[in-house]
C-alpha cells in the first residue's frame, strides 16, 4: 500500500456523493421490493410443499428446485438477456423498448423470485418441525385445511424460522449487488463508478462496505425485536434468548 | 558504552547512506533488481490492446511494448535473466494490484486523466482514440444528435461514458430513458446492440472497430460521429518511481526513432491478427514525433 494516495474527502464531493447516496437509495429499494415478492410467494409455495395434494407439492418442488439450483448472477442474465426472446415478438418488443425502468424491474423479479425459493424452504421446514399430531388434532376439530395452517400451524412456524429468515432477508441485500450486471446502478456499481473515475478504489469500497453493514445491522436489530414482541411465553421454539 | 554509542550512529549512518544511494530509485526498479522478476498486468479481451491469444498466453500491441521496457530495465540493472510474469486485471483491480506492488507495469487500455494520476503515473501517450457509436447501418444515425428518443449504451465508469453525456447535456439531446444505459463490459453492450435493447454503443472507436470485426455479420454494423472525447492510452506505473518511469519512456522514445514502435502498431493494427484494420492516424503519427525526445 507504499504508494497509494488516501483521498477520502473525494467521497462528500459532487457528484461522488450523490452517486453513493442514488446507489444506495436503489440498493435498499431493490431489496425491499424484491423481498415484497418473496415472502408472499416463497410462503405460498412453502406450504404448497406441505399440503395433502400431490400436484401442488410436485409443483412446489419443481420451483425451488429450478430457482434454487441455478446461479443468480446466471439468472439474472436469463431474465434480462433470454426471456424477452422467447415471449412473442409483440411481447418482446414492449420488454426491450416500452417498458419502463427495465433494467430496474427485472433485476427486483429475479432476486425476488430466487428468494422466494429460499423462504419456501424455510417456511416448508418450520410447518414440517410441528409435530403432525396438532394439523391431525385442528382438522379432528373442525377446521377446514385453510384453518389448520391459519390458526394452528402458521403462528408457530414463521415464529420458528425468524433467525434463519433474518439471514435470507440479508442475503436479499447481498445479492440486489449482482443487479450490477445488467447495469442497475445500485451501490457496488456506484462505488465501481466512483473507483473508475477517480481511481480512489478503497475509499469507494470502504463507504459501500460500510453502508451494507449499517443495512443489515438494521434488518438484524429490526428482526431481533420482531422476535422478541411475537414470542409466546414458554414456547420452546423461541430458546435463543 | 563510549563504543557502543559510536557503533550505533555508524551503523544509522551507514544505513542512511544506503536509503540515500537507493532515493532515486523507487521501490520498483529496486523489486526488479532483487527478485530478476517483472510483473506485467494485463487484460482479457482488450483486442488488440491487450487480450489473451487462443494460446491463452497475453499478448497485443501494448503488451509489445511493454516487454520492449523489460529489455530495457534487463539491460539497464545488469541482470543475467529477467522472467516476465503476467496477472490479469480487472479494471476494478488494476489500481489496488498496482499500488500494493503486485504488478509493475500495467500494459492495456487505459485512458490518461488528470483525475487518474492522483493515484498512479502514467508512461507518455503510445495509442490515441475516442469516442463514437456504433450503430447497425440501417439505423439512421450518422451522430450523436440523431440520438433523439433512441437508446444509448455505455460501460459503466468509462470516459466515454462521461464524454457523452457532456455531449448529451451540452446540446440538449433528449435521448430515450432519459439516461445512458449502463452496462458492464463490451460483450454486454453488443448484446444490447444485437438484441436491439439499444440503438447505439459509445466507447473508444478502436474497441468499436474490434467489436464490429468480431462480430457476426461485420457488414451489418459502422463506426459513426467525429470523435467528441480526446482518449490517449497509456501504460499505469506507481506514482513516485522517477527511475522506472524515465526508463520507460526512453524506451518508447527510442522505439519511435529507431521505427519499431511503427512495426509494432503495424503488426497489430494494419490489419492485424483480429483484422480491425485501423491505420496509423495523422494524429497518432504526430504524437510519436512529439515524444520522440533527443538524447
Amino acid at each position: 500500500m507504499g504508494s497509494y494516495n488516501w483521498n477520502w474527502p473525494i467521497l462528500v464531493r459532487e457528484p461522488y456523493l450523490g452517486w453513493i447516496v442514488s446507489g444506495f437509495g436503489k440498493t435498499i429499494l431493490i431489496a425491499v421490493l424484491a423481498w415484497a415478492i418473496a415472502f408472499p410467494l416463497g410462503s405460498a409455495i412453502g406450504i404448497a410443499r406441505t399440503t395433502e395434494t400431490r400436484a401442488l407439492r410436485l409443483a412446489g418442488t419443481v420451483y425451488v428446485d429450478i430457482f434454487r439450483n441455478i446461479p443468480l448472477l446466471v439468472q439474472m442474465f436469463l431474465w434480462y438477456f433470454v426471456v424477452p426472446e422467447l415471449l412473442p415478438a409483440d411481447w418482446g418488443r414492449w420488454i426491450k423498448r416500452d417498458m419502463p425502468y427495465p433494467q430496474f424491474l427485472t433485476a427486483v423479479v429475479c432476486l425476488g423470485l430466487y428468494t422466494a425459493s429460499r423462504v419456501a424452504e424455510q417456511v416448508r421446514s418450520g410447518i414440517e418441525a410441528i409435530p403432525r399430531g396438532q394439523r391431525y388434532a385442528g382438522l379432528a376439530m373442525g377446521l377446514t385445511s385453510l384453518q389448520v395452517y391459519r390458526y394452528v400451524l402458521m403462528p408457530v412456524a414463521y415464529r420458528t424460522i425468524i433467525p434463519p429468515l433474518t439471514s435470507d432477508f440479508l442475503g436479499v441485500f447481498k445479492n440486489s449487488s449482482l443487479a450490477l450486471t445488467i447495469g442497475v446502478l445500485e451501490l457496488t456499481s456506484q462505488a465501481r463508478q466512483i473507483e473508475e473515475y477517480t481511481f480512489a478504489a478503497f475509499e469507494a469500497f470502504t463507504v459501500a462496505t460500510v453502508l451494507y453493514c449499517l443495512v443489515t445491522g438494521l434488518v438484524i436489530l429490526i428482526m431481533r425485536i420482531i422476535e422478541a414482541r411475537t414470542r409466546i411465553a414458554g414456547a420452546i421454539t423461541v430458546g435463543a434468548q | 558504552m563510549q563504543r557502543l554509542g559510536a557503533a550505533i550512529v555508524a551503523a544509522a549512518l551507514l544505513a542512511a547512506l544506503e536509503g540515500a544511494a537507493f532515493a532515486q530509485d523507487g521501490p520498483v526498479m529496486k523489486r526488479i533488481a532483487e527478485t530478476k522478476t517483472i510483473t506485467i498486468g494485463h487484460r482479457d479481451a482488450s483486442v488488440p490492446l491487450s487480450y489473451l491469444g487462443s494460446d491463452g498466453k497475453a499478448q497485443g500491441y501494448s503488451i509489445d511494448i511493454c516487454l520492449k521496457i523489460a529489455d530495457a530495465a534487463k539491460e539497464e540493472l545488469k541482470l543475467d535473466k529477467l522472467e516476465v510474469k503476467y496477472v490479469p486485471l480487472t479494471p476494478q483491480t488494476r489500481i489496488p494490484l498496482l499500488t500494493a506492488g503486485t504488478v509493475d507495469i500495467i500494459c492495456e487500455s487505459s485512458t490518461h486523466t488528470l483525475g487518474r494520476s492522483r493515484q498512479v503515473s502514467f508512461l507518455h501517450t503510445t495509442f490515441l482514440t475516442g469516442s463514437k457509436l456504433l450503430v447497425r447501418k440501417t439505423s439512421g444515425i450518422k451522430r450523436i444528435e440523431d440520438m433523439t428518443d433512441k437508446v444509448l449504451v455505455a460501460v459503466l465508469g468509462t470516459t466515454n461514458e462521461k464524454a457523452a453525456q457532456v455531449e448529451i447535456d451540452s446540446k440538449k439531446i433528449k435521448i430515450k430513458g432519459g439516461e445512458i444505459v449502463k452496462v458492464k463490459d463490451h460483450s454486454q453492450a453488443m448484446l444490447n446492440l444485437e438484441q436491439g435493447r439499444a440503438d447505439a454503443y459509445v466507447s473508444d472507436d478502436v474497441i468499436l472497430y474490434g467489436l464490429k470485426s468480431a462480430s457476426k455479420n461485420p457488414d451489418e454494423w459502422e463506426i459513426v460521429g467525429p470523435y467528441f472525447s480526446y482518449d490517449p492510452y497509456g501504460m499505469m506505473i506507481p506514482r513516485n518511481n522517477d527511475d522506472f518511469r524515465l526508463l520507460g519512456n526512453a524506451t518508447i522514445t527510442k522505439l519511435i526513432r529507431s521505427g519499431e514502435m511503427q512495426a509494432i502498431y503495424k503488426k497489430w493494427f494494419e490489419p492485424g491478427p483480429t483484422n480491425i484494420n485501423y491505420p496509423l492516424s495523422d494524429r497518432l503519427r504526430e504524437n510519436f514525433q512529439l515524444i520522440a525526445l533527443p538524447d
